[in-house]
């Protein structure tokens, strides 16, 4: 156990005054704190937009990248180092629309990394369009006659790619939500949290409107039930759950045959090879050669 | 010499103690994609060098994997010759049609082998897939005959060809073993029946034992000496050797290696990993690059190192996927968006490319910058013979900071004079690593204070030019003292300039060659005054010109381009000066 208050950054916060955006703060702060893990010891990764911010207000590593390209960034920087507690905070936006291909492939890998989405159904930061994630019909800036595309499901999509932990919070429910986050990061593989988090400025509803809808699963429903969780997350209901949706035995980690077969040392700071080793490989380049190239055109 | 030699055979043999000795000798493999000539080539290459020669091999093929007409060229030397040349002095052809596509490359006097009758050159008729499938029951065995065929011709023992067969059966059992000898065996004996006065050549064997190695697994090497533990890249002709020779060898060489989904995420992967302490690099050719620029900007921003490997190839779009060009040097001059300082190498050769790489990851740590190398499909895929690659000639040394000799750290702290501040990686310490891609303060958070930070952070960034630019090498100079006509060329052009200077120097014309490998940022130079000077470069507008003309004020005669796939050659320089000097 640390304190909460280790977490705290000494950084002015940008979010809209009242933005549910502070409960996931709150939440990461109370995840840590009950992990027990060192700011030194978490590195977070996001991309652009407001929940990109976040890891800004907590202390920790960061690393704020480019618009949807945390993923990637986050799978470098744990093959390199999985002793680092590796995190990708991001919105709906950047996570499912900019860079939706590294999230599906993402789920492929099964790197040990949290994703943490704020989902608000909405481009906030460039104000208030629609998003990947938008209910069709609902109105944004730019789509002035309601969104007509269907919404992506992405709780569905990490559930049939075999995500092995996929969850769902509520940022009004900083509690029941730091809960889902300190047992996400505790799943060794990829683990993927979506968050319910109204905007409170270009949003169509308020935090009560969600509120009124949002339950937690209760202790009868069955987490290991893939079948169950993929209708749960597929079925059309005014309600919405939060809590772990699914949940199976965790598959080996991206990078777990290197470290088990090639090195398990972490890469960072690694001795060089030494010229005269560099020497004996090149003889091997002395005639008699066998390199065949796949010619893998294009 | 009892035969009526040409003035060709004589001015490649000259007779030594009853040897002949082969000063410069282009063997063309032609066949159909699937057919086999990489193999065969690759084969016959092991064998010439295995005798003492220096093999150059390059290949032109199509961008499909079976069919159309491909050739792989052997050019056999006693000293090293690493440049294409056009013309063929033994043509071998797998199939009618290669050999209709390629006979207009045999010299007057040269020997054409196929399986076709025909006229107008010395020539050798050998069926290679019925002599196979009727003598081993299989036309799997063709290329042993065809390989056979060439080592009689080139006046070579067929047990050295024999050896190398051997080796490469090896895995395969004894079986495959003595068919693929007795193949071997058959086609020599065929083309000695045939050669009687034909074949001057004898290729016996010398002492030397060079390297022989393509330009992207000298990259490879070089990026592993250069410290390298983890590379992402998105398989991409002609870039994807290097990732393909450091997955083959992860065991030994402890690379990190993983296909990305597309080579935005090969960029960032390795920017992550650059971040977390590795050093890390990226490769791909012109269309992945343009999907990177915005990663490399990312490095700019947030002082990453990075490498990335550009091996071009024409453009543009899809342009020609497997050939070769000297396009993509503008693109790479001003990828990425904003004002950042990076660097730009363009090795000339495989030991070059070598030394390079690992000034490269020196550099991209030292500053903590995006380093791009430039290379080429001919590059990448030819196989060059090199003396000594002397790897201590260069030196890996890292650039992190020492977390116990920092208090308070800040990742971007200023004060610095040379704009580089302290690198920890997370993890390392008890030290927070904050690294942000919008404008930031000392501390690595996002700032609008624009006076206060965004100024000083800019500047900051731009102050490492001075001490980049004290990092690069000048051009090389070869003859421009004396020179009349001076080219100017970069990258993988050097070899061919060299011999293009050499043809004309017996034509008595005094040529010189100004030779970049390091591009940006520009060394300090002065191109000598009253010299015409040409621009020979691997594209059509003429790109390095350009960018010599506004930053050294030199004038250029003429543009010497080649961008029709193929690499340049000196035979292709001297007929474009001399065209374009008639005009």
């Amino acid at each position: 156990m640390s304190e909460k208050s280790e977490y705290d950054n000494k950084v002015e916060i940008q979010w809209c005054p009242g933005c549910p955006n502070f409960g996931i703060l709150e939440a990461f702060k109370k995840a840590f704190a009950d992990i027990g893990k060192k700011p030194h010891e978490i590195c977070l990764v996001s991309g652009i937009g407001q929940a990109a911010k976040l890891p800004h207000y907590l202390r920790c590593n960061v690393f704020n990248g480019l618009h949807g390209r945390a993923i990637p960034v986050a799978v470098g920087i744990q093959s390199v180092n999985p002793e680092l507690t590796t995190m990708v905070v991001t919105g709906d936006g950047d996570c499912y629309g900019e860079g939706g291909n590294h999230f599906i492939h993402a789920l492929r890998r099964n790197p040990d990394i949290t994703l943490v989405v704020h989902n608000n159904e909405i481009y906030a930061l460039t104000k208030g369009q629609a998003s990947p994630t938008t209910k069709p019909g609902e109105k944004r800036t730019l789509q002035v006659d309601g969104v007509l595309t269907s919404a992506l499901n992405p709780l569905a999509i990490a559930i049939i790619q075999g995500c092995t932990f996929v969850a769902r919070g509520f940022a009004g429910e900083p509690d029941h939500l730091s809960e889902l986050l300190a047992a996400a990061i505790r799943h060794p593989g990829f683990s993927y949290v979506d968050i319910i988090q109204p905007c409170i400025t270009w949003g169509n509803h308020s935090v009560r409107w969600f509120k009124d809808r949002v339950y937690q699963l209760d202790k009868e429903y069955d987490a290991n039930n893939r079948a169950a969780a993929l209708e749960k997350v597929t079925t059309d209901s005014d309600r919405m759950p939060i809590g772990i949706l699914y949940r199976s035995d965790p598959k080996p980690p991206f990078g777990q045959r290197f470290r088990d077969e090639i090195t398990d040392r972490i890469l960072a700071n690694q001795d060089f090879v030494q010229a005269e080793k560099i020497g004996d490989i090149l003889e091997r380049f002395k005639v008699n050669r066998d390199i065949f190239y796949s010619s893998g055109q294009v | 010499m009892t035969i009526g030699m040409s003035d060709f055979f004589e001015k490649r043999l000259i007779f030594e103690n009853e040897v002949f000795t082969v000063e410069d000798l282009n063997v063309v493999i032609a066949g159909a994609a699937g057919e086999g000539i990489e193999t065969l080539g690759l084969v016959l290459a092991g064998t010439v060098a295995s005798l003492g020669y220096h093999v150059f091999t390059w290949q032109e093929y199509e961008s499909r994997i079976r069919g159309g007409h491909n050739s792989y060229c052997i050019r056999i030397s006693e000293r090293p010759k690493n440049a294409p040349v056009e013309a063929a002095d033994i043509l071998l052809a797998l199939n009618k049609g290669a050999a209709n596509k390629y006979e207009r490359l045999l010299n007057q006097d040269g020997i054409i082998v196929s399986p076709e009758k025909g006229d107008g050159h010395r020539r050798l008729t050998i069926s290679f897939s019925e002599v196979a499938k009727e003598n081993f029951g299989s036309k799997i065995y063709a290329n042993s005959v065809a390989a056979g065929a060439l080592a009689q011709i080139l006046g070579i023992e067929v047990g050295a060809l024999v050896k190398v067969l051997e080796d490469k059966f090896s895995k395969k059992g004894q079986e495959v073993i003595d068919a693929n000898r007795e193949a071997a065996e058959k086609g020599a004996a065929m083309a000695g029946e045939q050669c009687k006065d034909l074949c001057p050549w004898k290729l016996a064997e010398k002492k030397a034992n060079t390297y022989r190695i393509t330009g992207n697994e000298a990259i490879a090497l070089g990026a592993v000496y250069g410290g390298c533990r983890f590379m992402a890249a998105y398989p991409m002709s002609p870039s994807t050797g290097i990732i393909t020779y450091l997955a083959k060898h992860e065991k030994e060489f402890k690379v990190f290696t993983e296909q990305a989904e597309d080579e935005i995420a090969a960029v960032n992967m390795a920017i992550g990993a650059g971040y977390a302490g590795a050093r890390a690099m990226t490769a791909t050719s012109g269309g992945g690059f343009a999907l990177m620029t915005e990663g490399i900007s990312l490095a700019g921003m947030t002082e990453t190192p990075l490498v990335v490997v550009l091996a071009q190839r024409p453009g543009p779009a899809t342009g020609l996927p497997t050939r070769t060009a000297q396009g993509d040097l503008l693109f790479a001059f001003h990828a990425g968006h904003g004002e950042f300082p990076r660097m730009i190498l363009a090795p000339a050769d495989p030991k070059d490319a070598f030394h390079k790489m690992v000034k490269a990851f020196n550099m991209a740590d030292k500053y903590q910058i995006p380093v791009t190398v430039l290379t080429d499909q001919y590059l990448a895929d030819s196989g060059f013979s090199i003396e000594d690659f002397e790897p201590d000639q260069s030196k890996p040394v890292s650039f992190l900071g020492d977390p116990s000799e920092i208090s308070n750290y800040k990742r971007y702290a200023l004060g610095s004079d040379n704009g580089v501040s302290p690198r920890l990686y997370p993890g390392q310490s008890d030290h927070l690593v904050c690294v942000d891609s919008d404008e930031h303060d000392e501390a690595g958070h996002i700032t609008e204070d624009l006076d206060g930070m965004a100024l000083p952070m800019s500047e900051k960034r731009l102050a490492k030019l001075d001490g980049l630019r004290r990092e690069i090498a000048a051009p090389e100079q070869k003859a421009v003292e004396k020179a009349e006509i001076v080219f100017v060329g970069w990258g993988s052009s050097r070899q061919a300039i060299l011999e293009a200077l050499a043809l004309l120097e017996n034509d008595g014309i005094q040529a010189g060659m100004i030779h970049f490998t390091e591009i940006r940022p520009f060394p300090d130079f002065s191109f000598p005054e009253e010299k015409s000077y040409w621009s020979v470069e691997g594209n059509a507008t003429g790109q390095l010109a350009g960018l010599l003309k506004s930053r050294f004020s030199v004038n250029f005669a003429g543009h010497i381009g080649r961008y029709d796939g193929l690499p340049l050659t000196a035979r292709y320089i001297i007929r474009n000066i001399f065209d374009e000097r008639k005009k």
